[in-house]
């Protein structure tokens, strides 16, 4: 079942001179699989990643998101689509800095108005599953940046997405880190079907990929799945 | 958890916090005290001419007010009297015969508004007596004895300045002196007078002025029966109105006033204050407004890519906006209650100690205005600065939280 479908995506940003970002990309993704999107700096990887998580409008084309038409969505009804649909995990953490690992998680859900005993459950199970059960009071500003990425995850775990959408989430992380990271959305897509997306031109990402998809120029040059 | 990160948010960077928070403590408690400084020199001020002066209500022949002549009088036994003599919330109320005239000895003459009293009851009414700081007040009630105030009491040449060495002044009261004035019939009187004593008053103008005679030695001069003027001071000053409406009721043929028709200056002065303070406070306000739109801008700013990152994961605006709310919201509410205590502790230390002014002294009597100032602010202002404490960070906030809200995430997110 497809858990993403694009159809003949563009995106232009206009200007002096006009630049085509993402230029006629159909890309469908599955429940439960592992993709990594590639391609070098300036392919149109994160701006594919923004319009696949409502973050960004296409300026041609269909996006659909679980059978859900995301350009007919309003900016209130995308946000509340993004909170209950997708789970983002971003480059620099992007923790909130006042809150503990505990709070940052739980964040999500209070939004989402998921009830207290509820929360407390899922923050302890998903904190567990990424290796931090013994620093769930502790603060962004007092974890390495692997721990606060593997926050980041819970966080994005947290409201049960459809799908996560990572852009360059090892970019900051060094090799141990990456590769615990690395292990734990390997072992969560696995064991709970989750859907991961990745934007990355980290190889150690894409050689764990389960598919590649490359971009270049906007347009999509390659599609394979090992 | 929104409450919660916006109390975190605003000690995030607490120097630049603390600054704002101290700026709205000093700005509040600074204007709390200069506003209790000027609603001190004011309710003195009405205190001094209704204590002093005027009381709290005047009866007087209709045709008085406009045209002071002898002749519009209140009968000698008019009903009034014996009405004000039944009340029991009245403190004190006397009659008056007043006319002007001429106060001259050796040393010139001076234009004076001579009014005579009925001494006992006017100690109580106006406080004469103890405002008498040189010789007696109206010793054995003797007759053809007045009260002279200390500035005409210089000028008149009773008043002899304190030689090198001496720390005040003496009197001399043997001089004699002439009043000059129209009877009754119109017909010119000069009269003998001797000066009894010297009284002090709040109102420097008034003191050169007002004479103070016995009203008998008046109306026995002038020819006249029956008052001038019947000063009314109350025990509460909430009875006027009631007071007032009966008076008015028993005596139609009679002018009834209280003292904001008798000085309309004391209302219009009050009133003008309030306008000025509301408007003082506003400017305040203002400025610490716009010092907690250029904290919150830079906090908006710093954090782009957090906002970003919220708007991202599915924070609505509402709750955006709500945060932004809440932190410039409980900036003021640290610096506000502060700022409004510490206004509050000054103004009561100066309320029991006050402030001695008396080096101008001489420009304040001017206005009625004593040299001893004691701070005072209604206790509803307090609350009605909180309020407006809220407003302004209410309003220092849709700024800021309009920038937030403009933000897009996808850009945001990625923001240095």
């Amino acid at each position: 079942m497809n858990v993403i479908e694009t159809n003949n995506l563009h995106k232009i940003y206009e200007g002096v001179v006009d630049v085509h970002a993402v230029n006629g990309v159909s890309l469908n993704i599955e429940q439960g699989e592992f993709t990594a999107i590639v391609g070098p700096s300036g392919s149109g990887k994160t701006t594919l990643l923004n319009i696949i998580g409502g973050l960004d409008q296409a300026t041609e084309g269909e996006v659909m998101v679980g059978g859900t038409d995301l350009s007919a969505l309003s900016n209130n009804e995308l946000i509340d689509f993004r909170l209950n649909n997708i789970g983002f995990v971003f480059q620099a953490y992007n923790l909130i800095p006042v809150l503990t690992a505990r709070e940052n998680t739980e964040f999500v859900m209070l939004l989402q108005n998921r009830p207290k005993a509820e929360r407390e459950s899922r923050v302890k199970e998903l904190l567990t599953a990424v290796g931090l059960e013994d620093r769930l009071d502790t603060r962004p500003n007092q974890m390495s940046g692997g721990q606060q990425q593997r926050v980041a995850v819970a966080r994005a775990l947290a409201p049960k997405p459809k799908f996560v959408l990572a852009d360059e989430p090892t970019a900051n992380l060094d090799s141990t880190s990456t590769a615990n990271l690395l292990d734990i959305m390997a072992e969560l897509n696995q064991k709970e079907q989750i859907t991961f997306v990745f934007s990355t031109h980290d190889q150690r990402v894409i050689d764990r990929a389960r598919r590649v998809v490359t971009l270049e120029d906007g347009k999509i040059v390659s599609d394979i799945t090992k | 958890m929104l409450i919660q990160i916006a109390w975190r948010n605003v000690w995030r960077s607490k120097v630049r916090s603390l600054v704002v928070i101290t700026s709205i403590t000093l700005g509040l408690m600074l204007s709390i005290f200069l506003m209790s400084f000027n609603f001190g020199m004011l309710e003195q001020r009405e205190r001094n001419i209704i204590t002093t002066q005027i009381s709290h209500l005047q009866i007087h022949h209709p045709g008085f007010k406009g045209d002071p002549k002898l002749k519009y009088t209140i009968g000698e036994g008019a009903a009034t009297l014996d009405q004000l003599a039944d009340q029991s919330s009245i403190k004190a109320f006397a009659g008056r015969v007043i006319t002007t005239g001429f106060a001259s000895t050796t040393k010139g003459a001076f234009g004076a508004q001579i009014i005579g009293v009925q001494p006992e009851k006017e100690a109580v009414l106006t406080l004469l007596e103890e405002r008498v700081i040189a010789g007696g007040y109206f010793p054995n009630g003797r007759k053809n004895t007045i009260l002279i105030g200390d500035a005409l009491a210089e000028k008149l040449g009773y008043k002899i300045p304190a030689a090198e060495g001496d720390t005040a002044p003496t009197y001399n009261f043997r001089k004699r002196l002439i009043l000059s004035f129209q009877d009754l019939n119109g017909q010119p009187i000069s009269a003998r007078f001797r000066v009894g004593g010297v009284y002090k008053a709040t109102n420097s103008i008034l003191e050169k002025t007002q004479i103070f005679v016995q009203a008998t030695d008046l109306k026995r001069e002038t020819g006249v029966s029956g008052w001038h003027e019947i000063a009314v001071l109350m025990k509460d000053p909430k009875d006027i109105p009631v007071l007032k409406q009966e008076l008015i009721s028993a005596n139609p043929q009679q002018l009834v006033q209280d003292y904001g028709e008798v000085s309309p200056d004391l209302k219009f002065i009050a009133d003008t204050f309030a306008t000025t303070m509301y408007i003082f406070i506003g400017i305040i306000l203002l400025a610490l407004g716009f010092g907690i739109v250029n904290t919150m801008l830079m906090a908006i700013l710093e954090r782009t890519r957090e906002l970003g990152m919220l708007m991202s994961i599915g924070m609505n605006r509402i709750k955006i906006f709500l945060m932004v709310l809440l932190e410039t919201t409980f900036m003021c509410m640290v610096g506000g209650p502060i700022g409004i205590l510490l206004g509050y502790m000054l103004v009561s230390i100066f309320n029991r100690v006050g402030i001695d002014l008396s080096a101008f002294s001489e420009g304040m009597g001017s206005f009625d205005i004593s040299s001893q100032v004691y701070t005072y602010v209604p206790a509803e202002w307090y609350w009605q600065i909180g309020l407006m404490v809220i407003i302004t960070a209410f309003i220092a906030s849709l700024y800021p939280a309009r920038r937030a809200l403009k933000l897009k995430p996808a850009e945001a997110v990625r923001a240095i």
